[in-house]
């Protein structure tokens, strides 16, 4: 894991890059850009979608995909309004009952994928209507959220005087990248991810426990999906079921921009985060121009993936030729 | 040895692919401290053999028995925890890792609860080392030749402290030295008591190295030998199950033409490519057949791809069939009818998901133009022809390519290129891993192709094939052509000689 794998770290360099590149821009173009409002903001707006794409990251290195994320948010965000303020139930339990859901959910999911061979995109689309549907079912209105451990979640954090708030929800995803760094590196299971994505037959030949690696890649997408869910939950004030449409797809954009390979095996935690703040950026940079749509966030974003894909393309065309 | 109990042993293993009889009751005995050779043609089940001891496959019938008692692998990870560590037949290594941690996938050192980096790629070090390999442990497996990447996946094998150490092919990519090499870490680890299982189709080695030898044909075990108590011939006989009759000499009488007055196909002047291949001149006559000698990473895959027009030359001339002008891409290459068997099938040859048929026919179409057709029936013809004369050991031409032995698979990349029938072929080690009887059949069909006309450069680590088949042999060492053998002059011994002549400079850039 030193830098000598150089190839395998260019798409990381060319995110930071380009972070460093549209933060400069605004910086240039917009008093108040670079000020520590604005880049702490980053990490608060963007802190559920920041949480879905860790575990986003980890299904794409295992060579998979999981487009359920978006609806698993949508579910939680509404269930736990429910139960919060129609049934009254102790917000801790809320908290444990959607979590175990996630766990429960992307455990079967994995189990399906992996021992009954069904194409994961398939049955994480099942997954996906499932839990829409589910959403609907709980509540078809927007549920306010008033509770008094939710409402302080949201307000929590480290103060930084003059009204900036470095609050708890960002820290939660922080700390859950850290943590997703770490087992990518420093643990069998976060590497034998990385085979099972580079390789399935050989990763299975070289005595790899490929089912058990895959199924908890998917426990764990859902489980951070859900919990993505609670903190949308907590950064709106409210649940509503028609939320988080097409989340799934932002996440898998920040996946790639962060230099992710989509077809697994290459690719690291860290850019993730690099990827999740450029989405961010890109929405206040069209926030601050205040004239441009919000249409523009989407066609910027395309050509962003686009461009990543074709540096991609090249360097592994690169590598073929220059291979000795 | 006969007080000693085996550490391994199965009895009465058969096993069916749909229908098809891949092992037929065979009975396998493994001994602590011994080399076993396991021998056969292609698809005679030796790996399949191997996959069911080590839980790839579970047998249909017959038990296997493990330190004494019986045992039932559902996932090779169970057979590797339990000691038995296995390089399977294709180099099962994952390409977008680096070298340590290939070697150490799976079963890395956890120091307080996490992974020690330091600590993997030490030990990568030393067990390369151990092969006496020095590459940077930290670059990208791709980064890396196959025979690097043969050498890694034994050093993998080698880490576990295993009990029993299996080995599929493991030299198919390896040259001599480094062959050597090998043999002299398995005869310590033999002497330390591990029990070793040794498959190879180069009957020299495994007579060097082996103790025992289990033989195997059409998928039953035909018997157990003293290595030393046995004759190759003995041994050809018994693996093809008839006399291979005057093998040498066959070949020998087939290759006499008269060299002088053939038209040049395709010449070469001073062409280099940076990092790859120094200046080389290099000349193609119709009708012959030119070898390419040295170790590998001297250059020989290098000058292929250059001729293929699969890698740009940084300067030279070329003139194709008397007109100036040079090969721009492969598909241009094809268009001047060329063909390129690759080295390694496994990555750039065949198309794991298509029938062999589909496989045989694909450079003919390509050749043809990609909207004429050819009718099934005379593809299958064409198939079916090609299988017999490469003798492709398969129910039929309509097989998937996936399921057939890896010997079998690279018989239909040569059955491809042979079918789309080319003006000027290029072989790069085409008859690694096949058994004896068909390379034969291969290096006669060579032959039969050259006396049609066809312009053949051969690429082999083996001297004796190239001197058995070719009108002319060009030796590289270290990126650079150093000479050219004809006639008379062309024998083992002189390449040897000139491959060998600065063997400590070699040694250092060999394998990169
Ligand atoms: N996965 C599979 N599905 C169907 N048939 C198979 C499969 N694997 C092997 N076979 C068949 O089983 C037979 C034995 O194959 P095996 O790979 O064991 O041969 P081998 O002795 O290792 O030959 P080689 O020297 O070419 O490696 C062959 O006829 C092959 O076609
Ligand atoms: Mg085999």
């Amino acid at each position: 894991m030193e830098l000598k794998t150089i190839k395998n770290y260019i798409p990381l360099f060319a995110t930071i890059f380009v972070f460093i590149l549209i933060y400069t821009m605004g910086a240039m173009l917009y008093d108040n850009f670079l000020s520590l409002r604005v880049f702490l903001n980053l990490f608060l707006d963007n802190a559920f979608v920041g949480v879905i794409a860790v575990g986003m990251t980890f299904v794409i290195l295992s060579g998979g995909i999981d487009l359920s994320v978006g609806s698993v948010v949508a579910f939680v965000c509404i269930l736990s309004a429910k139960l919060l303020e129609v049934y009254q139930i102790n917000p801790f339990l809320v908290v444990l009952v959607c979590l175990l859901f996630g766990v429960f959910l992307g455990t079967v999911m994995g189990a399906v994928i992996h021992f009954f061979a069904v194409p994961d995109f398939l049955v994480t689309l099942v997954g996906m209507f499932l839990c829409r549907g589910l959403a609907y079912m709980v509540d078809l209105q927007s549920i306010p959220i008033r509770d008094e451990l939710f409402l302080a979640v949201n307000t929590m954090g480290i103060n930084f005087g003059g009204g900036v708030n470095f609050r708890l929800i960002s820290i939660i995803f922080i700390m859950v990248w850290a943590a997703g760094v770490y087992v990518s590196h420093y643990t069998r299971f976060g590497r034998n991810i990385y085979a099972l994505g580079g390789d399935v037959v050989s990763a299975n030949l070289m005595g790899i426990p490929i089912g058990k690696t895959r199924i908890l890649v998917y426990t764990m997408s859902s489980t951070l999906a859900a919990l993505g869910g609670l903190l949308y939950a907590v950064y709106t004030l409210s649940g509503y079921a028609a939320a988080a449409q097409g989340l799934e797809l932002d996440a898998i954009a920040a996946v790639v921009i962060g230099g992710t390979l989509l077809t697994g095996g290459v690719g690291f935690v860290e850019g993730t985060m690099v990827g999740v703040l450029i989405l961010g950026l890109i929405q206040t940079f069209i926030s601050f121009q205040g004239t441009l749509s919000s249409w523009w966030t989407n066609i910027i974003i395309g050509l962003l993936i686009f461009s990543f894909i074709l540096l991609q393309r090249f360097l592994s065309l690169r590598s073929d030729t220059d291979q000795k | 040895m006969n007080i000693k109990k085996p550490v391994l042993c199965c009895t009465s293993i058969t096993k069916f692919f749909s229908g098809v009889i891949a092992l037929d009751k065979v009975n396998f005995n493994l001994f602590p401290g011994e080399i076993h050779g396991l021998l056969g043609e292609n698809g005679a089940g030796k790996s399949t053999l191997i996959k069911c001891l080590t839980g790839v496959y579970l047998p249909d019938h017959g038990d296997i028995y493990y330190e004494g008692k019986r045992v039932v692998f559902a996932a090779p990870s169970e057979a590797r925890n339990r000691g038995i560590s296995t390089v399977y037949q294709e180099i099962n290594l994952i390409q977008t890792l680096s070298v340590a941690e290939n070697i150490f996938a799976g079963r890395q050192p956890l120091s307080k609860g996490r992974i020690n980096w330091k600590k993997i790629n030490e030990r990568s070090r030393e067990l390369l080392a151990m092969l006496d390999l020095d590459i940077d442990v930290t670059a990208l497996l791709s980064e890396y030749s196959t025979a690097v990447q043969q050498m890694v996946a034994i050093a993998r094998s080698l880490d576990i402290s295993a009990k029993v150490l299996i080995l599929d092919e493991p030299t198919s990519s390896l040259d001599e030295d480094e062959a050597h090499m090998l043999f002299n870490v398995i005869r310590k680890l033999r002497n330390e008591g591990m029990a070793i299982v040794f498959i190879s189709h180069f009957l020299d080695q495994v007579l060097e190295l082996c103790d025992t030898l289990t033989i195997l044909r059409n998928g039953e075990s035909v018997g157990e030998y003293r290595a030393n108590e046995i004759s190759k011939h003995e041994l050809i006989i018994k693996m093809l199950g008839k006399k291979l009759a005057a093998f040498e000499n066959r070949v020998a009488e087939l290759n006499s033409s008269d060299e002088s007055k053939k038209d040049v196909f395709y010449s070469v002047r001073s062409m280099s490519r940076r990092k790859s291949m120094k200046h080389f001149d290099l000349d193609l006559k119709k009708g012959e057949v030119l070898g390419l000698a040295g170790l590998l990473g001297s250059g020989r895959t290098e000058i292929a791809r250059l001729l293929f027009g699969i890698d740009k030359p940084h300067s030279g001339n070329t003139v194709i069939k008397g007109v100036s002008g040079s090969v721009l891409s492969p598909k241009n290459a094809v268009r001047h009818s060329f063909g390129y068997c690759p080295e390694d099938r496994k990555l750039e040859g065949l198309i794991p998901c298509l029938t062999i048929r589909e496989n045989i026919v694909l450079a003919l179409q390509v050749k043809k133009g990609l909207l004429k057709y050819i009718s099934l029936k005379k593809q299958r013809k064409i198939a079916e022809k090609f299988m017999q004369l490469v003798s492709i050991k398969a129910p039929s031409c309509e097989e998937n390519v996936s399921r057939l032995s890896g010997g079998n698979q690279q018989k239909v990349i040569i059955a491809r290129w042979l079918a789309a029938n080319p003006e000027f072929l290029i072989l790069d080690e085409p008859t690694r891993g096949i058994d004896v009887g068909a390379k034969f059949e291969i290096q006669k069909l060579i032959l039969k192709f050259r006396d049609l006309g066809m312009s053949i450069l051969f690429i082999s680590s083996e001297l004796d094939e190239l001197v058995r088949c070719c009108d002319r042999v060009a030796v590289l060492r270290d990126r650079k052509k150093i000479t050219e053998y004809t006639g008379r002059s062309l024998c083992s011994e002189k390449i040897m000689a000139t491959i060998a002549h600065v063997t400590s400079e070699a040694e250092d850039g060999n394998l990169l």
